[in-house]
C-alpha cells in the first residue's frame, strides 16, 4: 500500500515540476511588468506601478504593428479557410494513385522551417511582380499574408480532414434523391456539417498569423506587424514594457481560449442534442 | 530573371505531372466502362468543382511548388545588381554552395569553419533537445493516456495549450528574464550564498537550449498523448500478468504501438528546433552560432539573396 502512495506522490511532484516549467517563465514575466525597476526584475519587488502599460500605449511602432498584425490575421483567415477546405475535400476525392503526391505536396509547409517559407515567397513574388508590371503588389502586407497562408491553410487542411472522416454520405444521397441539386448538397449539407471545423480553422488561422515571426520577418519587407516591432525591441534591450506586452497577450489570449473552449462545448452540446432527438 | 528555359521547366513540370495524372485517370476510368462512380465534375456540380479545383491550384502550386523551385534555381545564380540579371554574367554556378563550404566564392583552400560549425551544432543540439523533450513528455503523456480519468485529462489538455499560444519572441524573452546575469535564478541564488558571481546563462547557451526545450514541449506532448490513448489497456495488463517488469511493459508494448505518434512528434520537434529563429536572436549569446540566424543575417546584413536562398535549401 506504501508503495503505492510513494508513486503517486512521485507522478503528482512530477506533474507539478513541469506545469512549473511550461507556468514559471510566464508568470515570472508578468510579474516584472508591475515593479518599478527599469530592469525587469521580479524580486526584490520594489514597488507596484502601471507605468509599463502606459509607456506601452504611448509607443507608436508598436501600435502600428498591432494594427497590421490584425489586418493580416483577417486576410490570412479569409484565404486559408477556403483553401483549407478545398484542400481537404479533393484529399477525400482525389484520384488514388495522386493522393500520396498531393498528400506529400499539400502537408510539406507544415514540416518546412518558416524562414525558408518566408524566403522563398519573397524571392518568387518579386520576380512575378516585376514581370507582370504589377510592382505595387510588392509590398510587405501582401507577401505576408501570401506566406503565412501557405502553412497555415495546411493547418486548417488537417482540421476538415479529421471532421470529414466522421462525415455520413447517405446524408448527402438522401438529399440528392429529394431533388437537390450537387451545390445546394454542398451548400446546405456539407457546409453545416463542417461548421465547428470552420470555427476552429479561422481561431487557429487566426492565431498562427498572430504570432508568426519565423515567415514574416521576411515576407513583411518594410512594413511591420507587432511580432516584428517585438523582436526589434528585445534585441535592443531589456524593459519591463515588454512583459507588460506580453501581461496583455496573456490576458487576451486567455480570455479568448475560454469563449473558445465555450463556444465549441455548446456547439458540441447542440449536436449531441440533435443526434439524440434524430 | 531566371533564363528562359529553367523557367519553362519549373512552371511546367508541376503542370506535366499533374496532366499525367488527370489522363491515366480518363484511361483507367474509359477501362473500366464508366459504371457507377460519377466523375469528379459530377459529383461535386460544376460551380463548386471549379471552386475546388481553382483554390487547390493557387495553393498547391502559386504557394508551395513554384516559389520553392523558384528558391532553388536562384541559389545557383551570382548576387548582380538588377540590371545585371539575366544577362550575359548571370550564368549558373555553385559559387554561393563554395561559399558555405570553403568561406570564399572562388578558392577552396580552407573550409568555412564557423559556419559548417554552426551548421553541425543546430543538427546536433536539434536531436539532444528532441530526445530531451520526447524524455519530459513520455511519462506524462503515458499517465494521460492509461492511468487518469478522463475529466482530470481534459484539464491538464486545456491548461498546456494557453503557454503555446504566446508567442515565440515572449517567451524567449521571459527566460532571458529569468536566466540573464541579473536575472531571477543569479539573483536568488547569490541571496542564497550559493554564488558570488552571477553565471552567465546565456554567454554559454543554457538560455538557449532551455528556452528551445520550452518552446517545443507540447508539440511532442500531443502525438505522443494521441498514440498511446489507443492502445488497449488490456495490453498492458496481460504483459503485468505474465510477469514482465514495469521497462518491459514501456520498451516492449507501449513504445512500439506509439511508434507513430513517436516519429511525428520527433520530426516535428526537431524540424522546428533547427528552424528556430526567435529563440536564438532573442537568446543567443555574443559567440553563439544557430543556422537559422546565419541564412537571416545573408539576407539583411549581406544583402546577398542568392546566397542566402542557398543557405535556406542547406537548412532544408
Amino acid at each position: 500500500m506504501s508503495a503505492r502512495l510513494i508513486w503517486k506522490a512521485t507522478l503528482g511532484f512530477y506533474i507539478a515540476l513541469f506545469f512549473g516549467f511550461l507556468f514559471g517563465p510566464l508568470v515570472v514575466m508578468s510579474v516584472t511588468a508591475f515593479n518599478t525597476p527599469s530592469y525587469p526584475q521580479v524580486w526584490p519587488f520594489e514597488g507596484f506601478t502601471l507605468d509599463w502599460f502606459a509607456k506601452l500605449y504611448a509607443d507608436r511602432n508598436l501600435m502600428e504593428g498591432l494594427v497590421n498584425s490584425f489586418f493580416i490575421g483577417a486576410f490570412v483567415v479569409a484565404l486559408s479557410v477556403p483553401l483549407g477546405l478545398a484542400g481537404a475535400i479533393v484529399m477525400t476525392q482525389i484520384y488514388s494513385p495522386a493522393r500520396s503526391l498531393y498528400y506529400l505536396v499539400v502537408v510539406s509547409p507544415v514540416l518546412t522551417p518558416g524562414v525558408i517559407i518566408g524566403i522563398s515567397t519573397v524571392i518568387f513574388w518579386k520576380d512575378v511582380t516585376e514581370l507582370s508590371g504589377a510592382q505595387s503588389l510588392f509590398n510587405g502586407m501582401f507577401l505576408a499574408t501570401l506566406g503565412q497562408a501557405t502553412f497555415i491553410s495546411a493547418y486548417c487542411m488537417l482540421i476538415f480532414l479529421s471532421r470529414l472522416q466522421r462525415y455520413d454520405r447517405v446524408q448527402e444521397e438522401a438529399a440528392l434523391d429529394l431533388g437537390a441539386s450537387r451545390t445546394q448538397v454542398f451548400f446546405d449539407i456539407l457546409l453545416p456539417f463542417l461548421r465547428p471545423a470552420i470555427f476552429s480553422a479561422a481561431v487557429i488561422a487566426f492565431l498562427s498569423s498572430f504570432e508568426n515571426y519565423n515567415t514574416t520577418t521576411f515576407a513583411i519587407l518594410a512594413n511591420k506587424t507587432l511580432t516584428t516591432v517585438l523582436a526589434g525591441r528585445v534585441r535592443a534591450g531589456t524593459t519591463p514594457a515588454i512583459s507588460a506586452m506580453a501581461v496583455v497577450i496573456i490576458g487576451v489570449t486567455v480570455a479568448s481560449a475560454i469563449v473558445y473552449e465555450t463556444v465549441k462545448r455548446a456547439e458540441l452540446r447542440r449536436e449531441a442534442a440533435r443526434a439524440r432527438a434524430g | 530573371m531566371t533564363n528562359p528555359f529553367t523557367a519553362a521547366l519549373i512552371f511546367a513540370l508541376p503542370l506535366a505531372v499533374i496532366l499525367a495524372f488527370v489522363a491515366l485517370a480518363l484511361i483507367e476510368r474509359r477501362r473500366g466502362g464508366n459504371v457507377g462512380a460519377p466523375s469528379f465534375f459530377q459529383r461535386n456540380g460544376t460551380p463548386v468543382a471549379i471552386f475546388l479545383i481553382a483554390a487547390v491550384a493557387f495553393w498547391a502550386l502559386v504557394l508551395i511548388v513554384f516559389p520553392q523551385l523558384y528558391m532553388v534555381d536562384y541559389s545557383f545564380h551570382p548576387k548582380l545588381p538588377q540590371i545585371k540579371r539575366g544577362g550575359p554574367e548571370d550564368l549558373y554556378t555553385l559559387e554561393n554552395y563554395r561559399y558555405f563550404l570553403f568561406g570564399s566564392t572562388q578558392k577552396t583552400d580552407h573550409w568555412n569553419t564557423t559556419h559548417l560549425n554552426a551548421f553541425w551544432l543546430t543538427i546536433f543540439v536539434s536531436t539532444i533537445i528532441t530526445m530531451v523533450n520526447f524524455a519530459i513528455c513520455y511519462p506524462l503523456a503515458y499517465f494521460m493516456a492509461q492511468v487518469a480519468k478522463a475529466q482530470t485529462v481534459l484539464k491538464l489538455m486545456v491548461l498546456p495549450v494557453i503557454p503555446y499560444w504566446i508567442n515565440e519572441i515572449l517567451r524567449a524573452f521571459a527566460f532571458r528574464i529569468l536566466l540573464g546575469t541579473g536575472g531571477l535564478l543569479n539573483n536568488v541564488a547569490i541571496a542564497a550564498g550559493l554564488i558570488h558571481e552571477p553565471i552567465d546563462f546565456i554567454g554559454h547557451d543554457i538560455a538557449l537550449y532551455a528556452g528551445l526545450t520550452y518552446a517545443y514541449l507540447l508539440i511532442m506532448m500531443f502525438p505522443l498523448y494521441n498514440a498511446i490513448e489507443s492502445l488497449d489497456r488490456n495490453q498492458i495488463e496481460a504483459a503485468r500478468d505474465l510477469g514482465a517488469p514495469w521497462w518491459h511493459i514501456h520498451l516492449f508494448i507501449v513504445m512500439p504501438f506509439a511508434k507513430p505518434g513517436i516519429a511525428s512528434g520527433a520530426t516535428l520537434v526537431f524540424m522546428l528546433c533547427a528552424g528556430a529563429l526567435a529563440a536564438p536572436l532573442v537568446l543567443g549569446g555574443p559567440k553563439t552560432l544557430w543556422f537559422t540566424p546565419i541564412v537571416y543575417d545573408r539576407f539583411f546584413q549581406a544583402f546577398n539573396w542568392p546566397q542566402g536562398a542557398a543557405y535556406a535549401i542547406i537548412l532544408c
